[in-house]
């Protein structure tokens, strides 16, 4: 009765340099959620190996920070305390990790909520919530599923932004899964398409546009391009 | 918004005015005997008169309820929370459990008070068995419940299994573990009536088998309302603990 093993990802490999944004960009069901899910320790590969600053990742480290597709807070926390979660967990939570909860919350937008309940925040405040959480330790890598894959299209640019932003300010390395396009050329300084399942890497794309990134760039002929290109590698268009 | 909140109060209550009214028209009406079926201004009456004995009696009962009841989230939510965790004491438990459950507290009352004697203990181990049951189940089962974002988000901070359980198992549990305590605070006071009817020296369930064997039906009518009073109180109670544990759960309303 035993079926064959799925096989999601056959063979990927890539190089991320500290400080970059890599999107992940796939077909749904690519597996491109269980690479991001092996990368966080979460689940084991059954076989191969990441290395991450010459370090085997096999279990989760607390010093990489995930932010998944649902805001995933705790309701019977208040915001703040949603924020300083891991430091909680990893015994850190003192003034200063306070402080910069209070700080992050305002980078995002959300001074002032500290002390409301996750349930009287929208879905857009809840994932930025769920960001400040992911970024309270200082991890060296954020990996982020689909995080705005729930969120309507406006919320969701102004969240693309955020994230720049953020990043810019924190100097965090992002790894970043997403199924859409424009999302990936937007926000990415490389742009990794996977190809159906089993996974094998479609095009790398190294983006090049200057940050900051604003909406004008999403109408200029470069943005354009390398939609197509992406297009291309995931056999959308020819 | 005060408009309604008003009119949820007052509705109600016209609701149970005009049940009491229909009553005691029907009684004067059709002439219905006291010890039959006594009208509310009887019952009022005998509530009045013997409110002495109504509150001495109701203290034992209040007593054995609460006591029953606090054993039973005292030891059923640790038994639920070994039984949700453990593969192996929740194959060993279970059908345990589940057999307990189905013995009908009201037989097993008897071997009880002899057993435990005419006292407290008696009431006491019998609130506690019906009590127990749903605390049990509805614990375990919100132990079960944790949403997998929740746990994935501790496994990649690698809480430790304690962390895990104080963090986010058992606050994402509490909701479950009050709808089980709202059912088992009732349960409890059914529990006490029960050991008083099988065999007591005290308590309103005594008063109110008293009362029958009298004749008395006024008192006997009294003794139930107070009774169910009671049962109001103790819900309540649980209600506005559960408000100041969760403060969240009005937070999106």
């Amino acid at each position: 009765m035993n079926k064959d093993p799925l096989v999601a990802i056959e063979d990927i490999s890539f190089d991320l340099k500290r400080g970059d944004l890599v999107s992940l960009l796939g077909p749904s069901g690519c597996g491109k959620t269980t690479f991001l899910k092996i990368v966080a320790g979460l689940i084991p590969a059954t076989s191969g190996t990441v290395q991450i600053g010459g370090r085997d990742v096999s279990q989760p480290h607390p010093d990489f920070g995930v932010v998944f597709q649902q805001a995933n807070l705790m309701p019977w926390r208040t915001v703040i305390n949603n924020v300083l979660f891991p430091m909680e967990i990893l015994r850190r939570r003192d003034a200063d990790a306070v402080a910069r909860a209070t700080e992050l919350l305002g980078l995002v937008g959300l001074s002032g909520f500290e002390q409301s309940y996750p349930a009287q925040l929208s879905g857009g405040m809840q994932q930025r919530v769920a960001l400040c959480r992911a970024l309270i330790h200082r991890p060296t890598l954020l990996l982020m599923d689909e995080p705005f894959g729930a969120l309507d299209e406006l919320t969701r640019m102004e969240m693309q932004d955020l994230l720049l932003d953020i990043r810019a300010k924190t100097g965090a390395t992002v790894m970043f899964v997403t199924h859409s396009i424009s999302e990936a050329v937007y926000i990415s300084d490389i742009v990794v398409v996977f190809s159906k399942r089993p996974a094998v890497i479609a095009d790398y794309i190294e983006v090049g546009l200057p940050y900051p990134r604003s909406a004008e760039l999403r109408y200029s002929a470069a943005f354009t391009q390398l939609e197509h290109r992406a297009g291309r590698a995931l056999g959308i268009t020819r | 918004m005060m408009m309604r909140e008003w009119r949820t109060a007052l509705y109600p209550l016209i609701g149970v005015f005009g049940i009491l009214v229909l009553w005691q028209v029907y009684v004067v009406a059709f002439g219905v005997s006291r010890i039959v079926l006594p009208g509310p201004l009887d019952i009022l009456r005998a509530s009045v008169e013997n409110w002495q004995i109504l509150l001495r009696e109701s203290w034992p009962t209040f007593v054995e309820s609460v006591l029953g009841f606090g054993l039973a989230v005292v030891i059923g939510i640790p038994v639920a929370v070994c039984v949700a965790n453990s593969r192996l004491l929740n194959l060993t438990l279970y059908p345990i459990l589940i057999a307990t459950q189905s013995v009908p507290k009201v037989a097993v009352a008897p071997i009880i008070l002899v057993w435990f004697g005419l006292g407290l203990q008696s009431k006491l181990v019998i609130a506690f068995l019906v009590a127990f049951f749903p605390i049990v189940v509805d614990t375990a089962a919100g132990m079960r419940a944790t949403p997998t974002g929740l746990l994935e988000l501790a496994r990649s901070l690698r809480a430790s299994p304690l962390q895990v359980f104080l963090k986010v198992q058992f606050p994402a549990a509490l909701p479950f573990i009050f709808a089980g305590s709202k059912v088992a605070v009732t349960l409890a006071v059914i529990g006490a009536v029960i050991g008083e009817f099988v065999g007591s020296l005290n308590g309103l369930g005594n008063l109110l088998l008293t009362a029958n064997s009298q004749l008395d039906s006024p008192l006997a009518w009294a003794a139930l309302i107070w009774l169910s009073v009671l049962g109001i109180v103790l819900f309540a109670a649980v209600v506005i603990a559960e408000r100041i544990v969760m403060p969240w759960s009005e937070a999106g309303h």
